[in-house]
């Protein structure tokens, strides 16, 4: 690289740290985002030290002589019909249930951004080819589609995350390109492939850094709404399955049970959910009115 | 609608609108900002009034400020009045002011790209004015359009009413803008920078096009610009305006003969004309402040050949040089 | 204008051959055969060979894919493995059930979330503003099946208004999914409208209609709705594929009998033919809320009549 190029991408380094440090002001000056943020910090300690918490032993071990009881000093959370601790089910489903949202959206991103970032820089035929299987895949109901390829691959924990991440790829891959597609035709991306770059350095070094910002729009705006597709389908047991304990599929069995008027096994999973999407939600808005200030609702 | 006029309404030269001791400013988080202080001028009837300064000096808010037209939650109309009809716009409900905007007072903007809405057809936006101020049927609406296009020089002036604004060239929808703005016979039309964003041959052809009407109509206008050329050509007298403060008013040839405030002499020097002598243009050095940080007392201060230390410490007070001839500088005040 | 909507009609077409051919792929992956699967662990491998054959199973892939196609055209969408019954029967049953479900759900979630976003964005920082927007993130965080569920045990079983489950109690019936599957749409239109207006009343054009002498409300309703409207439409054809897959949630948790209830059955029992039926006339119904979405765009906006009847 040319000594002026080097020169350029330090430039352009340099403004994007003065970015992400003006980000994360605009961020902190959010106490919304600040409150969902805190409340996201600790769903994820929960689900990184759940076996610190409490074992995994008690989440699926089954005693009879404590089934349905509520909340009491043993079981803060009480328990369900087989008289396992919904405190611990809780605590062990956070891991899945967070890494079914956040891990999903991590790897729809990447996967999406590749194939995006690739048809956005190549053109051609290829791009062609893509942008009409994406078309079409978003032509099927999503979560329809989900659940079709859940039925043919079986359900399970692995099933549930390809056929979340098969949904929402397409969208990421349209996204991601729209931007490559403006980034490829600035003049820094002109310079650099008249050095003679090679294009997957250019791709890595130029174009994916600056499209982070409306990636990571996207994809804290889907977190949420990816986790919920992900607890539903549990829901409906198309997803994790019994006893690996899930909010989802615990909520699925609380429904026998409220009809009987167990309420807690019905409101902790559902609070659950609602409070870690909350905070995912939060968070992404956040995001969303510190990285572009204009969208700001 | 012309008769109407004629019968008992004063004659021409007569005081139109006064702004007096105009005050806006804007609430920010931190402060309240002040754009345009003390501001006052006179419009008189069918004369134009040239409002000229840098863009941020405040001439366009003051003129919006007229119809309370500043966008925006954060404005404070602080303190003046503009008084037009015997009455005080700045006190007006917004009922009032809705019955005099467009009616009486209408507005030609800037930005011809963006001052049409895009998704309704010109015929619907120009007819909407007649809709909202007279009680013309929906035929006599449409001739009355085609008429007004036909007088700002719109071939096949029906086709173009059932076209829409992405269809037109930025110099026909600008003379839609002055069509619209003239279809109700107002008293006054304030024209914000009208020609700024065109082409100057179809500049020049806009211009002529607000003469001629104004002959045709006998309205006032108050013409705002930063374009020097284009004040000497339109104007009758002229405001100079800077950092939210008037400088210096006076006849048109007057000012550009015997330009007093060093302002204005900056101003006009920096104009190239044809067999210029010089291997640059004069400038005048330094930028506009900014709202935030304006300088204290006179707001030129600091980029003024001749600033001394009372103009640190206060506003000089308006003085009249000649008749019809105000400076506000300290360089010309009554010790 | 009938000429575009005639060409969108017929670029359909290909997009729906994708759809199928991407859904039978996907179907192609499920472990085991159908006759396997009818038949169950005891049958022989001769008489599963034997139903696969007359199932036209031991066809390859491709010629099983026209095939489909072909009795498609004709109006066949193939036999339930699991009850014997042709597709076309039990949709006719239970597609009323799910149209009724889903269409008030989605013509309320839209009426309210547009109305419920004007009124934020007019009234922009006020009480109503901040109480819309607080309850649109709760909202938007509460998965529906959990409110269902909230629903039935307050307003089914506590206070017995409506029923818990089933449809047999006609309009009653319906009140809590509706209520259910509503919420969730109407957060989403709700927030895009309060953004897009806020965007639109910022425009220059509002300005001049105000200098026309326009009211506040004309200039709501006439000069900015129009134009806030557009992305709205967008997100609201989004939206029905969204009310599609929360209707089987929906239905689930209200044991409707309509087409949600009706595939996960067939899902269950690896009952293909219903999956893949279901699944493509679902996304038919998808398709064509899209192009109604398109068609309205064009009505709405001159600049994009004027390219697409080019």
């Amino acid at each position: 690289m040319s000594k002026l190029q080097t020169e350029h991408a330090r430039r352009k380094r340099d403004q994007r740290r003065e970015h992400s440090r003006e980000t994360w002001r605009l961020f902190c000056k959010n106490k919304a985002a600040l409150f969902g943020l805190a409340i996201l910090i600790l769903f994820v300690l929960m689900a990184l030290f759940a076996d610190v918490i409490v074992p995994y032993e008690k989440a699926i071990a089954q005693d009879a002589s404590v089934r349905l009881s509520g909340p009491t000093a043993e079981h803060i959370f009480g328990t369900d019909k087989y008289g396992r601790d919904v405190f611990a089910q809780i605590v062990h489903g956070s891991r899945r249930s967070l890494s079914l949202g956040i891990g999903t959206t991590l790897l729809s991103v990447l996967i999406g951004g590749l194939i995006g970032a690739c048809c956005g820089f190549y053109g051609g035929k290829l791009d062609a080819v893509v942008m009409r299987i994406c078309d079409i895949v978003m032509c099927i109901p999503a979560l329809l589609f989900a659940l079709a390829v859940v039925a043919a691959l079986g359900a399970d924990m692995m099933n549930l995350i390809i056929a979340i991440t098969i949904i929402s790829v397409p969208s990421y891959v349209r996204v991601i390109r729209s931007v490559i597609l403006s980034i490829v035709e600035q003049d820094y991306i002109y310079a650099a492939r008249l050095c003679g770059t090679r294009n997957g350095k250019i791709i890595l070094r130029h174009v994916l850094p600056n499209a982070m910002g409306p990636i990571i729009v996207q994809a804290s705006m889907n977190v949420a709404s990816m986790m919920l597709t992900a607890a539903g389908l549990s829901f409906i047991g198309m997803g994790v399955q019994q006893p690996t304990p899930e909010w989802g599929a615990m909520l699925n069995e609380a429904r026998d049970s409220m009809l009987d008027g167990h309420l807690h096994l019905l409101l902790f999973p559902g609070a659950a959910i609602a409070l870690s999407a909350l905070s995912l939600n939060l968070v992404g808005d956040g995001l969303r009115d510190a990285l572009d200030p204009r969208l700001k609702s | 609608m012309n008769e109407e006029r004629a019968n008992g309404v004063p004659a021409a030269g007569e005081p139109l609108l006064q702004v007096s001791h105009l005050r806006v400013s804007f609430q920010t988080d931190r402060a309240l900002l002040c754009a345009v202080e003390d501001v006052s001028f006179t419009v008189n009837r069918g004369e134009t009034l040239g409002i000229v300064g840098e863009s941020g000096c405040g001439k366009s808010i003051s003129c919006m400020s007229i119809l309370k037209l500043v966008q925006g939650e954060n404005v404070r109309y602080e303190g003046g009045e503009i008084r037009y009809a015997g009455e005080n716009t700045l006190t007006m409900t917004e009922k009032q002011l809705q019955t005099i905007r467009g009616r009486k007072i209408s507005m030609i903007f800037q930005e011809p790209m963006t001052a049409l809405n895009p998704l309704y057809s010109i015929g619907d936006q120009m007819g909407e004015v007649l809709k909202l101020h007279t009680k013309l049927r929906k035929g006599e609406i449409w001739t009355r359009c085609c008429e007004m296009l036909e007088k700002v020089r719109i071939p096949n002036p029906g086709e173009v009413l059932q076209r829409y604004p992405f269809n037109l060239s930025g110099g026909m929808r600008q003379r839609v803008m002055i069509a619209m703005a003239l279809l109700t016979n107002p008293e006054l039309v304030i024209a914000d920078e009208p020609t700024t964003a065109l082409d100057v041959t179809i500049q020049a052809q806009v211009l002529d096009v607000m003469r001629q009407l104004q002959g045709e109509y006998g309205c006032s206008y108050i013409f705002i610009t930063h374009d020097l050329g284009v004040i000497s050509e339109m104007a009758d007298r002229v405001v100079v305006m800077y950092g939210g403060r008037v400088c210096e008013c006076a006849e048109t040839d007057t000012l550009f003969e015997h330009p007093y405030h060093p302002y204005t002499r900056g101003l006009i020097a920096s104009r190239p004309y044809r067999g210029m002598q010089a291997d640059r243009l004069p400038v005048i050095p330094g930028n506009v402040p900014s709202l935030s940080n304006k300088p204290t007392g006179c707001p030129f201060h600091t980029r003024c050949p001749d600033a001394r230390d009372c103009c640190r410490e206060a506003f000089p007070e308006e003085t009249t040089v000649a008749e019809g001839h105000t400076v506000a500088c300290w360089n010309y005040a009554k010790k | 204008m009938l000429k575009y909507i005639c060409k969108r009609l017929l670029l359909m077409i290909p997009t729906l051959l994708g759809i199928i051919f991407i859904v039978f792929t996907v179907m192609e992956m499920t472990p085991g055969s159908p006759g396997r699967t009818i038949l169950g662990t005891a049958a022989t491998q001769e008489q599963v060979d034997q139903l696969n054959h007359e199932l036209g199973y031991d066809q390859p892939f491709l010629v099983r894919f026209f095939d489909y196609c072909g009795d498609l055209l004709h109006g066949d969408m193939g036999t339930s493995y699991r009850t014997r019954t042709g597709f076309t029967t039990e949709l006719a049953g239970r597609m009323p059930t799910t149209l009724k479900l889903g269409l008030a759900a989605f013509v309320l979630s839209s009426i309210l979330g547009v109305s419920l976003g004007i009124l934020s964005a007019v009234k922009q920082y006020s009480f109503a503003d901040t109480f819309c927007s607080t309850t649109a993130i709760l909202f938007a965080s509460i998965p529906g099946f959990f409110l269902g569920m909230v629903l039935i045990y307050v307003f089914g079983l506590q206070l017995g208004w409506f029923p818990t489950f089933g449809g047999s109690d006609g309009i009653r019936s319906y009140v809590l999914p509706v209520i259910t599957l509503t919420l969730s749409n109407t957060v989403i239109v709700q927030r895009l409208t309060r953004t897009t207006m806020l965007e639109a009343v910022r425009q220059d054009y509002i300005r001049t209609a105000r200098a026309k002498g326009c009211s506040q409300r004309r200039i709501t309703w006439k000069h900015a709705l129009k134009n806030a409207i557009l992305p709205v439409i967008t997100v609201m054809g989004i939206n029905a594929g969204s009310v599609m897959g929360g209707a089987v949630i929906c239905e689930t948790v209200f044991s409707l009998p309509g087409m949600g209830t009706y595939i996960l059955t067939a899902i269950r029992s690896k009952d293909i033919p219903v999956v893949l039926s279901s699944t493509v006339v679902l996304s038919l119904i998808f398709c064509v809320i899209m192009l109604l979405v398109d068609v309205l765009y064009a009505v709405i906006d001159p600049r994009i009549r004027e390219r697409v009847t080019r």
